[in-house]
């Protein structure tokens, strides 16, 4: 057995160990996520393509065959769901990668806790993760993105806008949800009734497969608190010049941001307090 | 800096945590030299773990003085965080990654390359005798060689302070001994250790010096052989007479050694020579079931102490 060659405080620059924290978190998540890519990916790639064979193919030839491409602002079908399609894969890209690692760090494995005894500040361990999830929700979309410039069911002017607002509407949504998970003490299946009760409903009534204008107005206010419906807006404007006054496209765009901004804000408080109190 | 015997590198003042109207840490004052062991030793719920986050830098004090390698945790945390290495109670290992992973994610906290911890990792698997099990999940290694793991991990930085919540708990003798000699050895190597524990044996096998802590107070501080010394006596006899028989013969025995305990299974009779008082009470006709005499211990310092035992 061979002693340890130690120099105590020598190894480490604490200078350059702060300036990078985030990314040395965004470094750890990765490492874990890469253990799953094969779900990743196969999740990525099968969405869509699921998609344009049932909604695309069937749905869509048969809307396109009723409204001769009129109904639903003059483009095909497909190229009307595709920004709601988009906007939703981006929310669930994000959402596994903000409230499960959460919840491992503070609650399940308490990993958070190993790493705030670290020269890593809790903020850079939120930053960290946000920004993995930021990641895979950008993989998801850009797979999902492929696919459907590939099957010719947008062009490719439709690209960098419907990106943008997918991303959007997924920062939005893992900031919110990552606030939400920081607070939570134990697992109680809060994620399962979040995604059958909040992703499924907001999903069907976002105006994503119609315009939310064909809801009865007392179930439009679900589309108008949902990112998801304002990502779609904003991406049917964005992509193929659906019309809208500029005073919708700021606000659409700045609810998207308030999103992002405000559950950042609740989040790093409540890091700083679960993990330093 | 030079380190030298004698710098001060943690230092308590007044030093005071609480959590609304509980008094976690009431007021204690400490201080701990480069390349010491220190013990903190207590009863659960004696502020033992709370002080240990202070001076880990990642809970804030109420109040009172705390400064750690000469700087202000309240401030500073992260520089200070730096070069300390920490081994919580539970070890908090990343059950997913396998066990080189868990070390070398650990480094890259630190903002060290990835050239440094190549070789580091393989050292300190070695060290750990884990070296076998490099490719395991942390998950499925037994729980000594998961508390060696965290050791570990908490010396991957290559820290200054050693910081270990209760390190042997939970495991077997041979583990205790294996860890033990592993800690030894770093110290040996400067790295100054601050230990908590509820063991006697753990903290007179490692701690220079202790402090015995009670209800968020310092009880008494000093190296083991001095508590024990001023604190107890230099034997202990220890006698059982059945549980419901203790109380009455206690109340003949206690004229007879220095000082008694009564505990619910036994009576502790403190002495200078042990066999002689037991031939003595075997020749007034009391006749206990067992006996045994032994070295006074720092249970018995605590017993002293506080008046209760410290594992329950």
């Amino acid at each position: 057995m061979t002693d340890l060659k130690f120099s105590p405080g020598k190894a480490v620059d604490p200078q350059r160990a702060i300036r990078w924290g985030a990314f040395r978190v965004a470094e750890y998540r990765i490492r874990v996520l890469s253990k799953w890519l094969w779900s990743v990916v196969a999740f990525g790639l099968g969405n869509p393509i699921l998609f344009l064979l049932s909604v695309g193919l069937g749905v869509g030839a048969l809307v396109d065959a009723n409204s001769g491409g009129q109904g639903l602002g003059g483009v095909s079908y497909l190229q009307f769901v595709a920004p709601a399609l988009l906007a939703s894969a981006a929310i669930q890209g994000v959402m596994d990668e903000v409230t499960f690692p959460t919840m491992d760090g503070f609650v399940w494995d308490k990993v958070f806790f190993a790493i705030g005894a670290t020269s890593i500040s809790p903020r850079q361990i939120a930053d960290g993760v946000m920004l993995v999830a930021l990641l895979r929700g950008l993989a998801t979309t850009l797979m999902y993105l492929a696919i459907l410039l590939l099957f010719g069911a947008i062009p490719l002017s439709s690209f960098a806008p419907l990106l943008l607002t997918s991303m959007l509407a997924g920062w939005g949504w893992a900031a919110i949800m990552m606030a939400i998970t920081a607070r939570l003490k134990e697992d109680d299946g809060f994620f399962a009734i979040i995604s059958r009760f909040v992703i499924a409903p907001m999903f069907l009534f976002s105006g994503t497969f119609y315009p939310l204008e064909q809801m009865p107005i007392y179930l439009q206010p679900i589309g108008w608190v949902s990112p998801l419906w304002h990502a779609t807006e904003l991406g049917r404007t964005l992509s193929y010049g659906a019309a809208m006054e500029l005073g919708m496209l700021l606000l659409h765009l700045g609810y998207l941001a308030l999103l992002g901004l405000v559950g950042m804000s609740l989040t790093y408080p409540k890091f700083r307090e679960r993990l330093n109190s | 800096m030079f380190a030298t015997a004698k710098e001060i590198v943690i230092s308590a003042r007044s030093l005071t945590k609480k959590y609304k109207d509980f008094v976690a840490v009431d007021g204690i004052d400490f201080e701990v030299r480069r390349g010491e062991a220190f013990g903190l030793l207590g009863p659960n719920g004696a502020g033992k773990s709370t002080t240990m986050k202070m001076i880990a830098s990642v809970s804030q004090r109420t109040s009172g003085d705390l400064s750690i390698l000469g700087k202000e945790p309240n401030t500073q945390g992260p520089e200070i965080r730096a070069h300390l290495g920490v081994v919580p109670q539970k070890d908090l290992l990343d059950r997913e990654l396998k066990v080189w992973e868990n070390l070398f994610t650990y480094g890259r906290y630190f903002g060290l390359s990835r050239k440094f911890l190549k070789d580091k990792v393989e050292e300190l698997l070695e060290f750990a005798q884990l070296t076998e099990k490099r490719m395991s999940k942390a998950d499925d290694l037994s729980g000594g060689m998961q508390r060696r793991l965290a050791i570990a991990r908490g010396l991957v930085n290559e820290p200054e302070i050693l910081m270990l919540d209760e390190p042997t708990t939970g495991l077997d003798p041979q583990a205790r001994h294996i860890l033990w000699d592993r800690l030894f050895r770093l110290k040996e190597q400067g790295v100054t250790l601050v230990i908590t524990t509820h063991y006697m044996d753990e903290a007179e096998q490692l701690c220079d010096r202790l402090i015995v802590m009670d209800k968020g107070k310092i009880m008494a501080e000093g190296s083991p052989a001095e508590l024990i010394k001023k604190y107890s006596s230099k034997e202990v006899l220890e006698l059982r007479f059945g549980t419901d028989k203790n109380e009455a013969a206690a109340e003949q025995l206690k004229d007879l050694a220095e000082r008694i305990e009564v505990l619910p299974d036994r009576i502790l009779l403190y002495t200078q020579k042990g066999e002689d008082l037991l031939t003595q009470i075997v020749d007034a006709g009391l006749n206990p079931i067992t006996s045994l005499v032994r070295r006074s211990s720092l249970e018995d310092v605590f017993l002293r102490l506080t008046g209760r035992s410290l594992v329950e």
